[in-house]
């Protein structure tokens, strides 16, 4: 049996650690909200021609008044990804640029991806993922609370808020660009994390129950060691999954597959270090899951 | 938990039988309608436009509220009631009445049988609100009543759009509304929606009006300028005739000033008063005047009573041919604007279909080989029911011709990686139970049943995440949701009724071996 409650306290101090690490990078450097967010104009660019590159296209777009415009390759030498804000919301902003880069590279490019978000578009969509994420979180809290007691729903919370700050956290300190997808993945994280908290929590419970004289220290633990080898099995076929979503996936399924293996990783590891933490602090033993029996 | 009679097992067969046969219909081609069903493609995968229009309604109030001042007007006269200092202001009409008056008026507002101002019984509304504002009455729009203009407009526009999109001849279109005043057009297969962003651009408001210098003109007149944005011409407010009066227009070539035409066709009433014009008019300049611009303003030289004519005013080939498209379909009722797009070429959806594919596969052996490494015969068990999951999965979604998007194969491959959960929560539960329980038979009966209550709570706090994300999301990442959505309920049938199936069978044939698993 490993030891996990030997480290209780350390982990704890890391979880704090990085929370108010994570949040203070939410506050102070902010995410990197793609256009979906932020309104603006995205296009992707497949080149047939070496003399298209990052620095020509920065040329060719820096002309075109567009405001601050950025390009970067999207995956193989061949493919960029032009982003800009078109504040001004310009209605043929698309015809002009073709018309533009027709000029200076003929046909040997092609668009193979556009998007264009208005600036209502893009607030409304912000506006409905906070929603969803908040909603998903009040749901998982309620749908524990009568599964379980109190203690153990601020406990899966808890760590859920760990698990969506600290990815979070990690797409603001590396800049990582938050879009649509990445709202799919922090619902699918809660979802999964969530998962993981409840099949440790209902061993804990069956525990309590079945022991009156282990104290919750020792419970947690023997219930963490007893569910571990489908802990770990779980998260590896997922892991799995997912790292083959990442590598072969494609470029646009990139963010979002990054941040669901951060995501399955702190889920994993706050449903031991927070969750039953949780439980051993706020004292529950077995009178707490044999009251609502009785 | 192990027995299985025999009609169960033969159920479960057939439903298995039955979803993989489905799920094939979308690479086989059955002659039967029912397996003719096949998953759809999301744009992001097949290629394709979206275009999120939204109606702008200011100019639709700001009309209704101007035709509402003369009908309040001419209503009142009739009752003998004179209307003072009418004027419109920030989608309100104010107007004075003297003391004796007013409460008569607002008697008038207020009456639910009123012809002047509707009431909707079904909302307890009028649609127009009045207010005793001390210095004068102000009348404007209820909630109800913006409501109901707004859908009105909204109704009228998708019919609109509908012609243009049609006129164009893309494949399969999906034009939906969404709330109430925005247009949803889906164009499948279109990697260049130009030319259909232009024509949803243009309300294509057309009318015929005299040229007058006459700046007394009992309709009023304004200065509008000509299309190429250089002249300008004073043209009376009063219309001949307007898009509405058209039956027909065509593009044309006229041979003999070797220029492309619009031909058009008008409706009787439009035939008659274009007659009348051209016959009173002759030697004036008739406008032709398309959403406030000036096309061309040709001198009448004859009376035109045959009901057709013609528009040229340097249009190319693809111009003209546009413009008679906009005047068939009709005049939107307000302004579009496209709030939002998002083009995904063929090439890269195909792109895309391969990238998730590859990523399929590779995922689906590396989770096939961990499980057999892990758990040998039961690895193999929990890997047949995986593939047959897999199948039952695309048959559901083939059955309700669900969309399929990337997110959505993502999704499919999340519910591969942890479509493995249940079947392992019983395997290591099982391991337990034989610990204390020499019995295979009742180690594995304890296994299944101790491990249930943790699997479901664990599948529908997924299954929530999941639902919240099929209402709150858009386009690919709700075919994420419905992947992952489907893929709970598939899993939980695959590993009790296939798995457990399998199981059983393996269990009760090796009763006394020990380490069974």
């Amino acid at each position: 049996m490993i030891a996990f409650n030997k480290y209780y306290n350390h982990f704890n101090l890391l979880s704090s650690v990085l929370i108010i690490v994570s949040l203070l990078l939410l506050i102070f450097k902010g995410l990197n909200f793609g256009i979906d967010f932020k309104g603006g104009t995205l296009i992707e660019l497949r080149a047939s021609d070496s003399k298209i590159n990052v620095s020509s296209l920065r040329d060719r777009f820096s002309q075109m008044n567009l405001g601050d415009v950025s390009v970067k390759k999207f995956g193989n030498d061949t493919d960029f990804l032009v982003k800009f804000e078109n504040k001004d919301n310009k209605k043929n902003i698309i015809e002009e640029i073709k018309t533009n880069l027709d000029k200076s590279f003929g046909n040997n490019y092609d668009f193979r991806r556009v998007e264009n978000v208005g600036p209502k578009v893009s607030a409304e969509l912000l506006k409905s993922g906070i929603i969803a994420i908040s909603l998903s979180l009040a749901l998982m809290l309620i749908y524990i609370w009568i599964r379980f007691e109190w203690q153990f729903s601020l406990g899966a919370i808890l760590a859920l808020f760990h698990d969506v700050i600290v990815t979070l956290g990690i797409f603001s300190l590396f800049s990582l660009e938050i879009n649509l997808s990445i709202i799919a993945a922090v619902l699918t994280i809660v979802g999964y994390s969530m998962n993981d908290t409840v099949v440790i929590f209902d061993r804990v419970r069956e525990n309590l129950r079945k022991y009156s004289d282990i104290k919750i220290f020792e419970l947690t633990n023997i219930s963490i060691n007893e569910t571990l080898s489908r802990t770990i099995i779980t998260s590896a076929t997922t892991l799995l999954a997912l790292l083959a979503i990442y590598f072969f996936g494609g470029e646009i399924l990139k963010g979002f597959s990054l941040a669901m293996i951060l995501g399955v990783i702190f889920g994993t590891y706050s449903s031991i270090y927070i969750a039953n933490t949780v439980l051993v602090r706020l004292r529950v033993s077995q009178k707490t899951v044999l009251r609502e029996d009785d | 938990m192990l027995y299985f009679s025999k009609l169960r097992i033969l159920f479960i067969t057939l439903f298995s039988v039955l979803f993989i046969l489905i799920a094939s219909s979308n690479l086989f081609k059955f002659d039967d309608n029912f397996f003719d069903k096949k998953i759809n493609l999301g744009l992001d995968l097949q290629g394709g436009s979206y275009l999120l229009l939204e109606i702008d309604n200011e100019p639709v109030i700001e009309q209704k509220l101007q035709n509402l001042t003369t009908t309040i007007r001419n209503y009142f006269k009739e009752k003998n009631i004179k209307i003072n200092n009418i004027k419109i202001d920030n989608q309100n009409i104010f107007f004075n009445v003297t003391d004796n008056d007013k409460q008569s008026v607002l008697d008038v507002f207020q009456d639910e049988n009123s012809d002047l101002n509707p009431y909707y019984p079904r909302f307890k509304s009028h649609q127009l609100e009045i207010e005793d504002t001390g210095l004068n009455l102000k009348v404007n729009f209820s909630r109800q009543g913006l409501i109901k203009l707004k859908t009105s407009s909204q109704d009228q526009a998708i019919e609109i759009v509908r012609r243009r999109v049609d006129e164009v001849g893309t494949n399969e279109p999906n034009i939906l509304k969404r709330g109430n005043n925005r247009i949803l057009v889906e164009l499948p297969g279109l990697d260049d929606p130009m030319r259909i962003k232009s024509l949803l651009g243009k309300t294509a408001n057309l009318t015929f009006r005299f040229v007058t210098n006459d700046e007394s003109d009992r309709f009023g007149v304004e200065k509008l300028k000509f299309e190429n944005g250089l002249e300008e011409a004073m043209v009376s407010k009063r219309i001949i005739i307007s898009g509405e009066n058209l039956l027909d227009a065509q593009p044309k070539m006229d041979t003999q000033a070797n220029q492309t035409i619009v031909s058009f066709t008008l409706d009787r009433v439009g035939a008659k008063r274009f007659g009348k014009a051209t016959s009173t008019g002759i030697g004036k300049q008739l406008a032709i005047v398309l959403d406030g611009k000036i096309i061309s303003a040709p001198v009448v030289r004859d009376t035109i009573a045959s009901g057709s004519g013609q528009i040229s005013g340097g249009f190319t080939f693809q111009s003209a041919t546009d413009l008679a498209l906009l005047l068939r379909s009709g005049a939107l009722p307000a302004p579009l604007d496209i709030i939002e797009e998002r083009t995904v070429g063929p090439d890269l959806g195909q792109d895309s279909i391969n990238a998730g594919m590859i990523a399929l596969a590779i995922g689906f052996m590396l989770v096939i080989i961990f499980m057999f490494v892990k758990y040998k015969i039961f690895g193999l068990i929990t890997n047949v029911t995986l593939i047959v999951n897999l199948f039952i999965l695309l048959g559901v979604l083939t059955l309700f011709e669900a969309t399929l998007t990337l997110p959505g194969i993502a999704g499919i491959i999340l519910t591969v990686g942890m479509a493995v959960d249940a079947n392992v929560l019983i395997f290591e539960r099982i391991k337990e139970e034989l610990k204390d329980e020499t019995n295979n038979i009742l180690a594995f009966d304890g296994g299944y049943t101790k491990s249930r209550t943790a699997i479901l709570d664990a599948n529908i706090t997924t299954l929530l995440a999941a639902i919240i994300l099929f209402f709150m999301g858009s386009g690919p990442v709700k075919g994420f949701a419905v992947t992952l959505g489907v893929g709970i309920f598939t899993t939980l049938f695959s590993v009790y009724f296939i798995a457990r199936l399998f199981t059983s069978i393996y269990v009760s044939k090796n009763k006394n071996k020990e380490k069974l698993i």
